[in-house]
């Protein structure tokens, strides 16, 4: 039986683990290769890093970490952020990633999905979507939530799995960084149309939030940044919940 | 301390090889990732890795004369593991983008998860638990998942699927939804999964290191 995943994500800037709340007001939380080795090593099913470094320079940085991470930890390794070509993702995979995630640069140019699908497989791509609702439906921000690219984000995703990707990460603007739990209506529209795999993301505060994510969103893995790396639940807290409410998660 | 056992990781220009090298580097393997047929060949095992697209590798292990390379390495009766790609490239053939011929050294054929009925989201990805087939528990030379128990987790992500024709060399099975597919295949000195035991953890990594250490 497939088992829910609990993904920790790492917001990484210049090679250090970061948090913003809503985007911004950026928290330092340590060092990505130590704490992807301890996730690694407590539960969880997978390990995100997204990289918000502002410059290109910066990003060399990231390729550095990828390595020193996938020297140490021996589970899936997704990276994101700022990646923008054939050559990036072939670099980060070159340094140890097993998927990669584009989220910007797959709005400016949709061929870079197909292509990278075709290149790499599908299973390595994995589409972000950062959504905001308005009014009855949702809209498609890029460039790290900035800007409204006024597409409709159920019709985007559609189009997403069309074109390639192998999963959805599709995070909630609104309810990202703010700990008042995913927006499940998002996740159950999102879910019910798509037939490729769902990573809910933005929101989880506590217990429940998790177990709504997988039982009201549909979503096929949940992913947790703020709620991990300040130590308010651990990943084995989060999954001996979730058995104990008849889902299915790795406790090992 | 390095053990002596050289193990050659086959690169055939397709995939990020490093995984499985970091893996069998921090058992203390001499792994090295290589595409020179002597350096295969005097390996005291070989890791047929991959992810990826089947025609493409099938394009590649032609044209870098892989194939009879990897039918050698096996006629050694040496340890050899196939992992995910490398797994299904050992069968007959696949229906992939367009029919195409494997290795056809395990008979059967690979199959697209999306064209079952019984699944109703592919790729198949993330933890998924293994049952293993009673049959295949004795005598073996070469038997990595003998201290694994039915239950027990590795990381699975693929589109396809193998079939297989001889159901006795089906060495565990894993379930999607209500599919019940061949997850790995034991075969002499042929240990093949479907998983990535090198992104399994600790349990994946006492896979390698049993497939490896019978020597």
């Amino acid at each position: 039986m497939l088992k829910i995943r609990i993904i920790p994500c790492l917001d990484v800037k210049d090679g250090r683990v970061v948090k913003g709340i809503n985007f911004l007001n950026l928290v330092d939380a340590g060092d990505p290769v130590a704490q992807a080795h301890f996730y690694s090593k407590n539960g969880a099913d997978e390990i995100c890093f997204l990289d918000i470094s502002a410059s290109i320079e910066k990003r060399t940085t990231m390729l550095n970490v990828v390595e020193k991470t996938a020297e140490k930890v021996f589970i899936p390794l997704t990276v994101g952020g700022g990646v923008s070509s054939i050559e990036n993702i072939r670099d980060l995979l070159k340094a140890g990633a097993d998927k990669i995630s584009i989220n910007t640069a797959g709005i400016l140019n949709e061929n870079l999905i197909s292509q990278a699908a075709e290149k790499f497989g599908s299973q390595c791509i994995v589409a972000a979507v950062d959504a905001k609702k308005e009014k009855d439906s949702w809209a498609v921000y890029s460039h790290g939530g900035s800007k409204n690219t006024g597409i409709d984000a159920l019709e985007w995703m559609q189009k997403l799995q069309n074109l390639g990707a192998g999963e959805i990460l599709l995070t909630s603007m609104d309810r990202d960084g703010t700990k008042k739990g995913f927006d499940l209506e998002l996740l159950n529209r999102a879910s019910s149309q798509l037939a490729i795999p769902l990573i809910a993301s933005g929101g989880v505060g506590n217990l429940d939030h998790f177990k709504d994510g997988v039982l009201v969103g549909k979503a096929n893995a949940l992913l947790a940044a703020s709620v991990f790396h300040f130590g308010e639940l651990s990943i084995k807290e989060v999954k001996q919940y979730l058995s104990n409410e008849g889902i299915n998660v790795r406790i090992e | 301390m390095k053990r002596s056992y050289k193990i050659a990781v086959i690169d055939y220009k397709i995939s990020n090889m490093f995984s499985i090298r970091n893996a069998m580097s921090l058992l203390g393997f001499n792994c090295e990732v290589t595409s020179d047929r002597s350096k295969i060949l005097s390996a005291d095992g070989a890791i047929l890795p991959g992810v990826g697209s089947f025609p493409y590798a099938m394009k590649n292990i032609k044209k870098l004369g892989f194939d009879e390379t990897i039918k050698d390495f096996i006629n050694t009766g040496k340890p050899f593991i196939g992992i995910c790609l490398g797994f299904q490239l050992l069968f007959d053939n696949s229906t992939e983008v367009e029919h195409t011929n494997g290795l056809e050294i395990i008979h059967g054929q690979v199959k697209n998860l999306s064209k079952n009925k019984k699944i109703t989201r592919v790729p198949h990805v993330g933890w998924n638990s293994i049952k293993k087939n009673k049959k295949l528990n004795q005598g073996r030379i070469f038997h990595p998942l003998k201290n694994h128990k039915d239950g027990e987790y590795f990381y699975f992500i693929h589109s396809f699927y193998v079939s297989p024709k001889d159901q006795n060399n089906v060495y565990t099975t894993s379930k999607y939804g209500d599919f019940e597919f061949c997850s790995s295949i034991l075969k002499d000195n042929i240990f093949a999964c479907q998983f990535h035991p090198e992104k399994s953890g600790k349990k994946g990594m006492e896979i390698l290191n049993a497939m490896f250490k019978q020597k």
